[in-house]
């Protein structure tokens, strides 16, 4: 099976993938852009921004309203675009993919017409200590508006989910587990289908967090056996304002709506309302029909590069970029360094230099990284850090990209005299 | 911003602020944080018997070398000064302060925090004054 795989995989040739984005080609500080931003956002194909001048200069319409021409041409693309979607994560059925504004909002759908419907007084919510606040705050909400308990599971001091920790929590019977696929602060891949499975045989209803994977790695909704989803369009070469949430038939099904008025109604009456079906009852209103053809150009850009031969990538630079990176002094690496359970997402400290000094000084070097607390304070309190730097790759950066890195690693050492 | 700005002067606020720690007794404590980045600047003021100038002034905090180094730099500049002059403390005398022309739009919020907590602090302590009966 590993064999098999292997042979299968061919390399990404990152130059001509590079000549596929027109921003590749501008200058930052009259120096070459290295863009290391990717776990917060991905740079855009042409083919994608195509897709979006495309569509309003060719069949703008609204759609599953009307019989004229455009219309049956923008609901056809838009609906096509929801079955790559489904076809790129392995949904059953497209009928299981719901359109949303991205991440946040599939985990608050989540939470308003699952959880609102489905967790009582006392019941348990567990989380883990790793999680982006788009999977925290929702159910810091939820817990409070139901008078149920959150639980955290901690994490190890090499960044990844306690599970011995997790395995007693799971014994409190939690009516929902939610947990992140891949951390975007440590990098850690959680084992989703191992996680999943012990979660369900607690009777948890689960929900993935899947922002920085479905990106960056093949994610199979049935090999995982989740109940619920979430990420994003932008994070994998889609434009914003797009995500998805994957729901199990049956609990899409079961759910209430989660935003109400047009086209997610069957009919409507003067004392009440029948609900449309999946995953109409789900996308209320005119939806953003433009993103979501753009996102299925994506998923089709990706998908001709092969989500293997992605994640083979990001490995490699990964591997290349630890090995600069530990020949530079007081250089502290956050999260598990065996390169199989991480993604391409490197949080670091260098000596006293504070994250946002560090990021001023690398796009003064054309290299763009994010600083901060990566919206996951509670995991930065635990690490007893104010912030990171973070370096994050993608499908377009080579290892020159992380050369022209670390020479600006060493300008900021030099600049701050460590 | 340019890499220029890191000065010595400017890591050596960073790394040994002037003013640094608690104020005790004071009458002005002020406290704020950018959201964004984490930095956290709190000070605390003890204002002259004539209730119209910072006899003493103190603060503390966390963040990035621009954010400690302009509250610190800040604490001395302000220190003997009038109330009143806080009022028209500008955007511009602060980069002049911290020997910057322009720190850009990502990076002026982290010289502009230690103002914000100044102005905050000052304002409530004066608008308190303002509404005292024994006025």
């Amino acid at each position: 099976m590993r064999k098999e795989m292997l042979e299968s995989t061919k390399p990404v040739d990152v130059e001509r993938v590079k000549n596929d984005f027109p921003i590749m080609s501008r200058k930052v500080n009259g120096k070459r852009l290295v863009y290391l931003d990717n776990a917060a956002t991905t740079q855009k194909p042409k083919v994608v921004i195509d897709a979006l001048v495309d569509y309003y200069s060719r069949y703008n319409a609204n759609v599953h309203r009307g019989v004229h021409q455009l219309s049956i041409e923008a609901t056809e693309t838009y609906e096509n675009s929801r079955k790559k979607v489904a076809k790129f994560i392995n949904s059953p059925s497209h009928q299981e993919v719901v359109f949303t504004r991205g991440t946040t909002e599939s985990i608050n759908l989540v939470k308003f017409a699952w959880g609102a419907k489905f967790v009582k007084e006392g019941d348990v919510i567990l989380i883990t200590l790793m999680e982006h606040h788009s999977n925290m705050v929702p159910w810091q909400l939820l817990a409070k508006e139901k008078g149920a308990r959150l639980e955290y599971a901690p994490i190890t001091s090499d960044g990844r989910i306690d599970m011995g920790e997790f395995e007693r929590l799971l014994g409190l019977s939690p009516s929902l587990v939610a947990f992140t696929q891949c951390s975007n602060v440590l990098g850690t891949i959680n084992d989703a289908e191992k996680l999943c499975t012990m979660a369900k045989k607690a009777g948890a209803t689960t929900v993935v967090d899947a922002a920085q994977s479905v990106p960056h790695m093949p994610v199979d909704v049935q090999k995982i056996g989740c109940d619920f989803l979430c990420f994003s369009g932008h994070k994998m070469l889609g434009p914003t304002g797009i995500g998805a949430v994957y729901g199990r038939k049956e609990l899409l099904n079961s759910m209430d709506p989660f935003q109400s008025g047009g086209d997610m109604i069957k009919e409507v009456h003067l004392d009440g309302a029948r609900w449309n079906d999946i995953p109409y009852k789900f996308e209320a209103g005119t939806t953003n029909i433009a993103d979501a053809i753009g996102l299925g150009v994506a998923v089709e850009y990706l998908s001709v590069l092969g989500m293997e031969n992605v994640r083979r990538h990001e490995v490699e630079l990964l591997r290349y970029a630890f090995e600069k990176m530990s020949r530079i002094p007081n250089l502290t690496i956050y999260g598990p360094m065996d390169l199989e359970s991480r993604g391409g997402v490197v949080s670091f400290n260098l000596a006293d230099i504070h994250p946002h000094d560090m990021a001023s000084i690398l796009d003064e070097e054309g290299v763009a990284i994010r600083s901060g607390h990566h919206c996951a304070q509670p995991l930065m309190e635990h690490l007893n850090i104010p912030g990171t730097s973070r370096a994050s790759f993608y499908v377009y950066n080579s290892t020159s990209d992380i050369d022209a890195f670390i020479g600006a690693l060493l300008k900021a050492k030099s600049v701050f005299c460590v | 911003m340019s890499s220029d700005f890191y000065r010595e002067l400017i890591l050596d606020y960073y790394r040994n602020p002037r003013n640094f720690g608690k104020l005790d007794p004071h009458d002005i404590d002020a406290r704020d944080t950018n959201p964004l980045c984490g930095d956290e600047i709190e000070m605390q003021i003890r204002v002259s018997p004539g209730k119209d100038a910072i006899e003493e002034i103190k603060f503390i905090g966390k963040g990035c070398a621009i954010s400690q180094a302009s509250a610190s730099m800040l604490t001395e500049m302000a220190k003997g000064k009038p109330l009143e002059w806080v009022k028209g403390l500008s955007r511009d005398d602060i980069q002049k302060m911290l020997g910057s022309s322009d720190l850009g739009p990502a990076r002026i919020k982290c010289a502009m925090l230690s103002v914000k907590v100044l102005k905050m602090g000052v304002y409530g302590y004066l608008g308190a004054q303002h509404t005292e009966p024994s006025d």
